[in-house]
């Protein structure tokens, strides 16, 4: 029985995983705490910050879950809560962020790079190879290339 | 072409530049999406008694630069900074306010009581939630305001030194801008 050990070790661990973001007070309406859901995972937890407000069990995000929750109830759309938000933290609280003039190095550069690097490839692919440049022996290699020659004879 | 033989140490160069300043910045500073804005609507108690602490009305001064300090008394690095606070409060045309946050009044005021209180009033921001609307990600931090515009947002602890390399000519250079 011993090998059932591990397996059950990491089930155990992804189970606590699943916990996080899991509050007492989730919406009753399925339909509502999936939406609320979707939008917790793209807003990004400003304390702990490389994670989303659902992974996160800082005390900010807890409320902020909470205000998702509590505006998806009173009827406000998406965008609305993102803007709430935005109005508060700046686009830094959006894990995606969005393109403007800040972030267009961000968007642009992947696309910029890959079309200097498929350029460079198409030249250097399209680029004949060099052409052999030969020039007649000078006398003296005449001279000892003769004398090889007759050497391996 | 001696020029393109230098084009990779042109680039590494560029790149070095790019890190030096990258690892200049201090990312876990959010900045308030509320600088150049006008200050929340609030309303919060105090932290003995009934009736109003702090709200909007009392940020909106023409006399004075108001600051707004939020703190708490499991803060550490709020203790840090309350000699700074002690200095600003006593400033000339500067009327500073607290916001305590998710702390106790109990525990606020006895914090106050040993430290010295320097606010002129304070609000009790028992759930956090006024906090959220100022934009605020952690205590302590601090926010500069003139005719109700909230002008500069210091995050962590004001240290001594930053009292009169930072704010004392942020406070002035805001006081000088309506006189002219």
């Amino acid at each position: 029985m011993k090998f059932l050990l591990i397996p059950v070790l990491f089930m155990t661990l992804v189970l606590n995983a699943a916990a996080i973001g899991v509050d007492k007070d989730r919406l009753q309406d399925p339909a509502q705490e999936d939406r609320a859901q979707h939008i917790m995972k793209q807003l990004r937890c400003l304390v702990c910050q490389n994670q989303s407000i659902v992974e996160s069990d800082a005390e900010l995000a807890q409320d902020l879950r909470a205000i998702v929750r509590e505006q998806i109830i009173a009827g406000e759309t998406d965008a609305e809560i993102f803007k709430f938000m935005t109005a508060r933290y700046g686009d830094w609280v959006l894990l995606k962020p969005p393109f403007n003039s800040a972030t267009a190095i961000l968007w642009l550069g992947p696309i910029a790079l890959l079309l200097i690097g498929g350029f460079l490839i198409f030249r250097t692919i399209r680029q004949k190879p060099e052409q052999d440049v030969t020039r007649p022996l000078t006398a003296a290699e005449e001279k000892h290339l003769k004398k090889i020659m007759k050497d391996n004879n | 072409m001696p020029l393109k033989r230098f084009l990779p140490l042109f680039i590494f160069a560029g790149i070095l530049i790019a890190f030096m300043i990258g690892l200049s910045l201090k990312p876990s500073e959010i900045p308030s999406g509320l600088i150049n804005k006008p200050v929340p609507d609030f309303s919060l108690p105090p932290l003995q008694g009934d009736g109003i602490g702090l709200s909007t009305a009392d940020l909106i001064d023409p006399e004075n630069i108001v600051i707004v300090n939020f703190f708490a008394s499991w803060c550490g690095p709020c203790r840090v900074e309350h000699p700074a606070l002690e200095l600003l409060g006593k400033l000339d045309g500067v009327k500073l306010h607290g916001i305590a946050y998710k702390d106790r009044p109990k525990n606020s005021l006895s914090f106050l009581k040993s430290l010295g209180n320097p606010y002129d009033k304070i609000g009790a921001d028992l759930k956090g939630r006024v906090a959220i609307d100022w934009g605020v990600t952690g205590t302590p931090e601090t926010f500069i305001i003139k005719n109700g515009i909230i002008r500069y947002q210091h995050i962590g602890p004001i240290h001594q030194m930053q009292v009169d390399d930072l704010i004392l000519p942020i406070i002035k250079n805001l006081q000088q801008e309506g006189a002219s």
